[in-house]
């Protein structure tokens, strides 16, 4: 790889490979959606960034993977790779104004193309090339720099991007008061992000980069030097900031924030719940959104004032009988399926969760369920004469039944149970052979899990005031399962942070939310390989999968922990 | 296994599973019984022995239950295949088989235009398996490149993890590349209308495909037995290591084995369409699980099982609807029977996926896999 035929070869076919995913992301949709989304203001939309960012990349990729041989030969391999890159894009262009690729594509539309070639046509493709050239360029340089200025213009370059995409939500976040007034006209123009917006940002940001980097040191030699006291102090402060600002959010970002906040709350609730079975003791369910559903249509019956309807109850008398519904019938689910394993498992809660999805669409159950057409008019929980009407309101359940279903899960985690399951998740035959009782175990998992979406289910029930059997397909359970597995598996932070990356971020771009499945689907792939434990493992899923670096004092202290409650 | 006292023997467990499978056989007999006591002024009273529906009718339904199935068989050898030699769920093989249709679509679509179509039928047909079979195993073996490869080493849940990603990944990027909506098949003239066989009348878009899949089901018969890279095949089924340890390449021999599942399910893919009329960026899911659960009661990684399972559950599933559930009278409920059966007919194919992988995880014909650890 050293040698520089290899390296050629190399720079060639990361090139081809990176020209092949840009004519994916065109013909697919993406640029085109992408570039709605003006990033800055007469300069650049998402859709060509997406495509110059592929092109940058690439060239990192090769510069990083030959960095023995000297800097001329790594910044031309860089420009060879983003150039054949560039080639992949302009050969799309050429070949679209040839043939029709309409008839087949149905993304090959104008406006793609004009997006690529800059409204030119076709004679835009040299500089297509060229663009591409100089982003492999880029990116190969990007290496050569210390990682003292990679970072700050990293950090500083991310941070007027993302301005510059969520600028419409900013704006109207900075709509009120004056102060924020000004800090708006500041930033921004009607029309985005201007220039000069994205150039203060991204100098104040790389700013307090530096300097953080540059203080670092000092600040955890400070917080290390505090008695144990002082910093748990410290952390229920950082905590209690964390909640004060989930508190204030939907207050200050409006009724869109907190509708997708409301969405990222459920699919935490059900993110906890599916990892208590996936993460804890390692039984795949595939067929999750069913207790989801259980919890969902039992309160809609329960308080429901439409002919189905069956008691009138109040929200929050329904909801204990839903979690109850849903922990029976998780162990009743539970239960034929205690022998398999593996895959098989999946298989068979796929399966199972598809019988109910089907009963429940159907007509047979009909006269009870309403079928196709769902249960209407579920009344809003109220208390006194408060009601929770609006997303806003409903947002402070779900943040509230979160935080108890979170402590509750951290509870069971520490408890014998969550050693217990674990310890099966690791192997069933040796765990049986220490005297877990596999049974009870794999029941109780089942239903708390179940019980877990069932609560969220009750809350999805009152939050549409209507539910349809088709809103519990088997996405939402796969759905969940990539929050959890992008989150990290077993780890309860990892959950929240799944389901604000998977849930709340395409809410928000929702030019997006069209590619949501495509972009699960290569997270899913690429996480798999490149960072199976997730974005916030759990300490001992790190440790197992990264079994060659060094374990350090935190396995001992552990392994001594169990000792002595053992 | 250690002697185990009567009373262990029955837990509690052991009679709910008894309790299913009694429920499930009771539902079936009374179903079935109710189907042909049609006339009866009520459910509980003997009549004669009468069926609700002529036997052709029957007939009709068990053909079309045969061309469901071969479907089915097709697409589960590429499932049993690979479960046997990687013991992997290749989740993403429905969408495989939904990308060689969709791509042979084009092409089908261009010859109905062109009129070829209907000038050399025969020859438009093969040229469109063709084309579904290419890209349906050029998409193999990139998922297998891309998803699978790296992480042969890995546990098996984040093998299927992937795998599941590879399955959204396809659907979603058809659906982006072609569109959310249905395409329509275009309809060979020829293949309009009944053959007269035996005596009973068969449509022949049905006997085409039966026809089809048997002669592409005995090909890949013929080649996994005959051939080197067959019995290759075959011994990295029966142990990977010995195998590897014998001189046989077993990365080539997987490659092999996705390019062969691969093609089957494209080819599977247009034979589908060729009864439906359409395509859709998600019409390989609920196939490919159904064809999974042919490949399992058949008993996964065995050939001869998957296509006897596939058959097995098409019949069942035309017929079922028909057989247990119309004639499922529940005084005071449903005293006419189920209304709507065929809507569950998903619900009998994926309950029987439940109860074989409950009760007999091995399958018709297969050997004690389950057993190994899973």
């Amino acid at each position: 790889m050293r040698t520089g035929q290899a390296s050629w070869g190399k720079a060639l076919s990361l090139g081809l490979i990176a020209g092949g995913t840009v004519v994916f992301v065109s013909l697919v949709g993406m640029v085109e959606a992408l570039g709605v989304r003006v990033i800055v203001v007469g300069v650049i939309d998402f859709g060509r960034l997406l495509l110059l960012l592929i092109g940058f990349v690439a060239g990192y990729q090769v510069a990083r993977r030959d960095g023995g041989t000297g800097a001329p030969v790594v910044l031309l391999g860089g420009l060879v790779t983003g150039a054949v890159t560039g080639v992949g894009l302009a050969a799309l262009l050429l070949l679209g104004s040839v043939v029709n690729l309409r008839g087949m594509f149905i993304n090959a539309s104008p406006v793609l193309f004009e997006i690529i070639s800059f409204g030119r046509g076709t004679a835009a493709a040299p500089v297509v090339v060229a663009a591409g050239a100089l982003a492999g360029l880029l990116g190969a340089a990007a290496t050569f720099l210390p990682s003292a200025v990679r970072g700050p213009l990293g950090a500083g370059l991310t941070a007027a991007i993302t301005v510059g995409l969520f600028q419409e939500l900013l704006q109207i976040i900075l709509q009120e008061g004056s102060v924020r007034n000004a800090l708006r006209e500041f930033i921004f123009v009607p029309e985005g992000l201007p220039p000069r917006g994205a150039l203060g940002i991204f100098l104040s940001v790389s700013a307090v980069s530096v300097v953080w980097r540059w203080r670092r040191p000092a600040v955890q030699g400070w917080v290390a030097g505090r008695p144990p006291q002082a910093r748990r102090v410290l952390r229920w402060l950082l905590l209690g900031l964390a909640v004060a600002l989930a508190l204030v959010m939907p207050l200050a970002g409006g009724l869109f924030i907190s509708q997708v906040l409301v969405l990222v709350g459920l699919y935490t609730l059900m993110g906890l719940g599916l990892n208590l079975e996936v993460g804890f003791a390692g039984l795949l369910d595939l067929g999750f959104v069913a207790f989801f559903a259980i919890g969902a249509y039992t309160v809609a019956l329960l308080t429901s004032t439409s002919q189905y309807g069956i008691a009138h109850w109040s929200f929050w008398a329904a909801v204990p009988v839903a979690l109850v519904v849903s922990l029976i019938a998780g162990l009743l689910f539970g239960l034929p399926i205690l022998r398999i394993r593996g895959d098989y498992l999946a298989i068979a809660t796929l399966g199972f969760g598809e019988i109910i999805r089907l009963l429940v669409l159907s007509d047979a159950l009909r006269p009870w369920l309403g079928g196709s057409q769902g249960v209407v008019s579920i009344p809003k929980p109220m208390i006194g004469a408060f009601e929770f009407s609006g997303p806003t309101q409903i947002y402070y359940i779900t943040l509230v039944a979160s935080a108890l279903i979170a402590f509750v899960g951290a509870r069971l985690r520490d408890s014998r149970l969550g050693r217990a399951w674990m310890a099966m998740r690791e192997d069933e035959d040796v765990a049986e052979a220490m005297g877990i009782n596999l049974v009870n175990v794999k029941l109780l998992a089942y239903g708390i899990g179940g019980a877990f979406a069932g609560m969220g289910g009750a809350i999805f029930a009152v939050l549409l005031g209507s539910i349809f059997p088709h809103s519990f397909s088997l996405l939402i359970s796969i759905n969940v399962l990539a929050l959890i597995i992008v989150g990290g598996m077993a780890s309860l932070p990892g959950v929240v942070v799944g389901s604000l990356f998977l849930v709340g971020l395409p809410e928000l771009l929702r030019e997006f939310s069209d590619f949501r499945f495509l972009v699960y689907g290569a997270a899913l792939i690429i996480m798999m390989q490149v960072k199976p434990e997730g974005l916030w493992p759990a300490a001992a899923v790190r440790r197992e999968l990264h079994k060659d670096e060094p374990v350090g004092v935190v396995a001992g202290q552990s392994v001594a922990a169990e000792r002595t409650e053992g | 296994m250690m002697q185990r006292g009567v009373l262990q023997r029955f837990s509690v467990i052991g009679l709910y599973l008894w309790g299913f499978r009694v429920g499930v056989l009771l539902i079936v007999l009374w179903g079935s019984f109710g189907t042909f006591q049609a006339g009866c002024p009520s459910a509980l009273t003997l009549c004669d022995f009468k069926s609700r529906y002529a036997a052709d009718v029957w007939l009709d339904l068990v053909i079309y239950g045969l061309s469901q199935g071969s479907v089915y068989a097709l697409l589960a050898l590429g499932y049993t295949m690979v479960y046997g030699i990687l013991r992997m769920i290749n989740f993403a093989h429905g969408d495989v088989f939904m990308a060689g249709a969709y791509t042979a679509y084009y092409l089908a679509a261009a010859f109905g235009r062109s009129g070829f179509l209907n000038r050399s039928p025969l020859l438009a047909l093969a040229a469109v398996l063709a084309l579904a079979a290419i890209t349906a195993m050029s998409i193999a073996l990139l998922i297998e490149r891309v998803a699978y490869r790296p992480l042969r080493r890995t546990p098996r849940l984040v093998a299927l993890i992937s795998a599941i990603g590879a399955s959204f990944f396809l659907e979603y990027a058809f659906r982006g590349f072609f569109g959310s909506g249905f395409q329509a098949y275009p309809e060979w003239n020829i293949f309009k209308g009944e053959w007269t066989f035996l005596g009973t009348g068969i449509l022949r878009t049905q006997a085409v495909v039966i026809v089809a899949s048997v002669l592409l089901m005995a090909g890949l018969y013929a080649y996994v037995m005959r051939t080197k890279t067959g019995t290759a095949m075959r011994a990295v089924s029966e142990d990977l290591e010995i195998a590897s340890l014998m001189g046989i390449d077993v990365d080539r021999v997987i490659v092999v084995t996705f390019a062969i599942g691969g093609a089957a399910a494209g080819a599977a893919g247009v034979l589908y369409a060729l009864v439906f009329k359409q395509v859709h960026f998600f019409m390989g899911f609920f196939p490919g699980i159904k064809a999974f659960t042919a490949a399992v009661l058949g008993g996964i990684g065995n050939i001869p099982g998957a296509m006897l399972g596939g058959l097995f559950l098409g019949i069942f599933e035309s017929v079922g609807p028909i057989l247990i559930l119309e004639g499922l009278r529940v005084p005071g409920i449903y005293p006419a029977g189920i209304p709507a059966p065929y809507q569950l007919k998903d619900v009998i194919a994926f309950t029987m996926l439940v109860m074989v992988l409950i009760f007999r995880p091995s399958g018709i014909l297969g050997e004690r896999l389950a057993g190994k650890k899973a």
